[in-house]
């Protein structure tokens, strides 16, 4: 068990969201700072106050640079989480705990254009040099053709489709939903009208069972969201939304996407694990989640979330999301009312963007009442979660 | 089905990166040998697949490299639509295979058809030369 003090200890207090794109014509290091600025101008927030800056490894330039454009010569508290939406913890612990005073944590991820990383030589040493676990790819894939994303998750989801009994005729809804979310977010870049069911059976299998509209399609874009306490917020623009609890989810034999050794390997126990601890530290059950942000980035990801998450028993899933009336804006768990990122690319912190806007009450699909909302990432590897509350 | 592979493409293994692979040498070499290597601990017998400094179960860093029978059963695939890699021609299945020893392994079928293919399936292994310098073990229905 984590520490509890962090329990309502940090609120967020601003979102700086640059236009996404396919091609946003810009370095990232130009967007990092382009986001941070307008986060900060929309918490109320002087550029000159933010001391702590979080991200995850992979995406964006590293605060020396960040910072170094924003002219920021006092920074408290630095970190970098992996993947997922990790970093969020980074900036509770580190507000809750009283290291920094406002942290900024940002993505900054140009994928459908081409990485303009400051620091790309280094990131594709690692990529190759290592001897870790995830070398696995390339010493025991790779060869066989396993390449990439879409095919890793395809594997496992065979095998989901074999023990659940799940047909495509169901899975099919969770593109459906993000596609009519998508179609209401002016926001989102990928679907200007909802898609049919007819639509999904004719999408290509390209790594079969997995089609083209199961998979979160790869976008510019960068994020950057402000993180204080509740009392400071207090002093700020906007109403505070707050962090309630957050936390990771590791599990045995894990391994990103690819965790084909364990004895079962079509559920999520790193999802599980977390889901423990986010509702034992928050004081909360699912049954208090008024919307969900699930992890997208491919569709079977949402049914096995579901159930991980205790949104529905073993094996109900596929039953809860068939039709989508449960999972939209009205339904009895609205998940991903800004269109997720199927509706509107890769890009994890859309959805502590839309988690935020719920609260506020200012989201393009608003569901009435939010008061609660869950956001989940890091499906198929290490796990974590928010839960994020009205004052 | 079968993989057909580009010729003039190379195929990725993880010689070609230039850099030494220390925990997979042992299979690579076992391959060459027309055997399936597989890493255990030697102390509690727990399979480190894929391999792995140290055991998970009873926390020894003693292990031992075995070769498999290279019998087992299909379960999962993958049918590749969409190449991910210019040395692949598609339709290819990627697929696992739980050996009978318990550990489950990424390969590829030999002459089995896509329709043909279903979970549990029995297979057994078959060493394919598919470069000048590159054996994969892959696997064929048994008998």
């Amino acid at each position: 068990m984590a520490i509890d003090s962090i329990k309502d200890k940090a609120a967020i207090v601003g979102i700086g969201v640059v236009d996404f794109s396919t091609d946003i014509g810009r370095t990232e290091w130009y967007t990092a700072c382009q986001a941070i600025k307008l986060a900060a101008e929309e918490a109320g927030v002087n550029i000159d106050d933010i001391d702590g800056m979080v991200k995850s490894v992979d995406d964006g330039p590293d605060p020396t640079y960040t910072g170094k454009g924003l002219g920021i010569d006092n920074l408290l508290y630095h970190s970098e989480n992996h993947w997922g939406t990790s970093a969020m913890m980074n900036a509770v612990h580190a507000v809750a705990g009283g290291l920094c005073n406002y942290c900024v944590y940002y993505q900054t991820a140009h994928r459908a254009s081409g990485p303009e990383k400051c620091i790309s030589d280094f990131l594709v040493a690692r990529e190759f040099r290592d001897d870790s676990l995830d070398m696995v790819r390339y010493d025991y894939f790779s060869p066989f053709g396993l390449i990439g994303e879409p095919g890793y998750v395809a594997m496992m989801y065979r095998r989901y489709m074999h023990e659940t009994g799940i047909k495509p005729e169901q899975l099919g809804w969770v593109p459906i939903v993000a596609s009519e979310n998508a179609a209401r977010n002016t926001n989102a870049i990928f679907f200007d009208k909802s898609i049919t069911i007819d639509d999904y059976m004719q999408s290509k299998l390209i790594a079969d069972p997995i089609r083209e509209l199961d998979c979160a399609p790869k976008v510019d874009g960068s994020i950057a969201i402000v993180i204080t306490t509740p009392e400071r917020a207090k002093a700020l623009k906007q109403e505070p939304v707050i962090i309630n609890s957050v936390a990771s989810g590791y599990a045995l034999e894990g391994q990103n996407y690819t965790s084909y050794t364990r004895d079962v390997i079509t559920d999520l126990p790193e999802m599980e694990n977390m889901a423990k601890e986010l509702y034992r530290v928050g004081g909360m059950g699912p049954k208090d989640i008024k919307v969900a942000m699930l992890d997208d980035t491919f569709a079977p990801y949402v049914p096995m979330q579901l159930e991980a998450l205790g949104f529905c028993g073993k094996g109900e899933a596929p039953a809860f999301i068939e039709g989508g009336d449960k999972i939209r804006v009205g339904g009895q768990l609205p998940v991903n009312p800004d269109g997720g990122e199927i509706g509107q690319g890769r890009f994890i912190t859309t959805r502590i963007v839309e988690a935020v806007r719920q609260i506020r009450g200012t989201s393009t699909n608003q569901v009435a009442n939010t008061d609660t909302v869950l956001v989940a990432s890091g499906a198929g590897g290490p796990a974590d979660g928010m839960i994020c509350r009205k004052e | 089905m079968s993989v057909e592979y580009n010729a003039d493409q190379k195929i990725p293994h993880p010689a070609m990166w230039g850099v030494l692979y220390k925990s997979s040498t042992p299979f690579w070499d076992g391959v060459k040998e027309k055997r399936v290597m597989l890493q255990r601990c030697k102390s509690c017998g727990y399979w480190l697949n894929p391999p792995r400094p140290m055991c998970p179960k009873c926390r020894s860093q003693e292990s031992e490299w075995v070769a498999a029978k290279g019998t087992g059963k299909i379960y999962s695939w993958v049918t590749f639509n969409e190449s991910p890699h210019s040395a692949f021609k598609t339709p290819y299945e990627a697929v696992l295979v739980e050996l009978d020893e318990g550990p489950r392994i990424v390969s590829n079928v030999v002459g089995i058809n896509s329709d043909e293919l279903e979970i549990g399936m029995p297979v057994e292994v078959t060493f394919e030369d598919v470069a000048e310098d590159l054996t994969l073990p892959k696997f064929k229905k048994v008998g």
